[in-house]
């Protein structure tokens, strides 16, 4: 387990940007599928409040099919998702995903808003923050992630690195339990990469319970609590790092670190 | 060069011209004007809930939407202006009053909405999947992630074509003289065509013809310069960088990294 360090932060940073009160995630027998086809079958994974559990596999495992059955992007086909140990498949979708945040590959950020309307957006419309308070609100989140002075510039005037700073802001500023990030530095430049991961590693540290679908291996061995391989829509191992970077059991697992690393 | 007079004196007797110019400004462009502004208006409201309807999830909206897309853009406008101006006629004179001119408008109205309502929906569909998808993860509703996200993220990429739209329905508006307008509600071809027939000359028509030319042409050539602004977008000039800058950057943001590496 990771001990989330005790934060000497710098003062301007409110209380509540201190730490994260995380919930714990636990997925049971969880199937999805496209259509007729099963993307994804029978997989049970249990994250404790305040993990960082990171997927790793080859591309079409599953992984990020796993995050989207979290927060309902796509409909689970059968099995459960418990967050902080409540079903989320009766719950309203909509109410549900004010609770799960979710940062994307390609960022996803509104071309035609800028940085702070980014963030402010679903403050507003979603939580009633009057707008003002929510500008506000968002310019602050946007200065935790190094971006206070790119508030009013729109994503095509900020690099991939600061885009996807933006999208992280978006995501905290509703204040989750749980954030998923889905191949988050995928699109990266290889400099930026590392900025981004310690940023999603200070989360970890602050108590945040976080679902981590990577390529990253350096980031799944150092900052992971859990790390799963999944491979044809199925976990092959879980564990802690060590024991599956170091001793992986499964000739799959050994196969693809084989090849990574 | 008799065949060169015969030509001026048919199409371009200024006399002529000049002497119903006066009608053809005041109750010809007006009334044009009028009845295509307001059906375009109109056309782009009623387009609007077409488009939505189109591309919505339920079948009941969507099937509904497809037929009234495929009848009105699938018969010629002068069989649907008649159609409503005549069908309707009792009922509009309840409402309106005799003059056929609002059904007019209300028809040109329906054709426009089925093409505004395809426009509008190749643009709504164009938007990448994941501004839609960021904003329901972010507990937005589909009705909130369209209105605030993905629709005007679309009509702002079709903009030029509705332009283009504007253009068709003004032409269309001269077919309005078939429902028998007053004389002060004839737009630019009746007034026009009335000033050929009295005077046996076709001048009073290609000077209807000139107007319309003089609002169609420039707008053309604004939908080009709009379409290459968009199209290239804008962005803000920058020397190069370098990526350094950005690490130093990040380095910096320590609230969320408390300042250690991993």
């Amino acid at each position: 387990m990771n001990t989330p360090t005790p934060t000497t932060l710098n003062t301007a940073a409110t209380p509540e940007t201190q730490s994260f009160h995380g919930s714990s995630l636990e997925l049971r027998n969880l199937t999805m599928a496209y259509g007729d086809i099963e993307v994804l079958r029978n997989v049970s994974l249990t994250v404790a409040p305040g993990t960082t559990t990171c997927i790793i596999g080859p591309s079409g495992s599953g992984k990020s099919t796993l995050l989207r059955g979290v927060n309902r992007l796509h409909e689970p086909k059968s099995g459960n998702v418990l967050l902080a140990g409540e079903s989320t498949l009766g719950a309203n979708p909509d109410t549900l995903r004010t609770r799960i945040g979710m940062v994307f590959q390609h960022f996803n950020l509104f071309p035609d808003h800028t940085a702070e309307e980014n963030v402010a957006l679903a403050l507003w419309s979603v939580k009633g923050m009057p707008k003002a308070q929510a500008m506000e609100r968002a310019r602050q989140r946007l200065a935790e992630v190094g971006l206070a002075e790119r508030a009013d510039h729109r994503p095509r005037d900020l690099s991939g690195g600061q885009q996807q700073r933006v999208a992280i802001a978006r995501a905290l500023a509703m204040e989750p339990e749980v954030m998923l990030f889905d191949e988050a530095t995928s699109a990266l430049d290889p400099e930026l990469v590392k900025g981004v991961l310690n940023l999603m590693a200070g989360l970890g540290r602050r108590g945040m319970t976080m679902l981590v679908v990577t390529h990253e291996m350096g980031f799944a061995r150092k900052v992971a609590d859990q790390v799963v391989f999944m491979d044809e829509g199925e976990v092959v191992e879980a564990g802690t790092p060590a024991q599956l970077f170091d001793n992986p059991r499964s000739e799959r697992l050994q196969r693809f670190l084989s090849e990574v690393l | 060069m008799d065949w060169l007079n015969t030509i001026i004196r048919t199409f371009f007797d200024f006399g002529a011209m000049a002497e119903v110019l006066p009608q053809l400004l005041a109750v010809g462009l007006l009334n044009t004007l009028i009845i295509s502004i307001a059906a375009t208006v109109l056309g782009t409201v009623l387009g609007m809930v077409v488009a939505v309807m189109g591309i919505s999830p339920s079948k009941w909206l969507r099937v509904p939407a497809r037929i009234y897309t495929d009848l009105f853009r699938g018969l010629p406008a002068i069989l649907t202006i008649l159609l409503i101006g005549q069908g309707f006629a009792r009922l509009s004179q309840s409402i309106f009053g005799p003059s056929p001119y609002p059904l007019g408008i209300i028809a040109l109205s329906l054709i426009a909405s089925a093409y505004i309502g395809e426009i509008f929906r190749a643009g709504i569909l164009s938007v990448d999947k994941g501004q839609g998808e960021a904003c329901r993860a972010l507990g937005m509703s589909y009705a909130k992630s369209m209105a605030l996200v993905v629709v005007p993220q679309g009509v702002r990429r079709v903009l030029p074509a509705l332009v283009n739209q504007f253009i068709a329905i003004v032409k269309d508006s001269s077919l309005v003289y078939f429902l028998g307008l007053l004389v002060t509600e004839r737009e630019l071809f009746r007034v026009g065509q009335d000033a050929a027939v009295l005077s046996g000359n076709l001048s009073p028509l290609v000077a209807a013809g000139l107007l319309y030319l003089v609002i169609t042409v420039p707008l053309t050539h604004l939908v080009n310069y709009f379409d290459n602004k968009f199209r290239t977008g804008r962005r803000r000039a920058a020397p190069p960088t370098s990526g350094l800058k950005e690490v130093k950057e990040l380095d910096a943001a320590s609230p969320l990294t408390a300042g250690s590496n991993t």
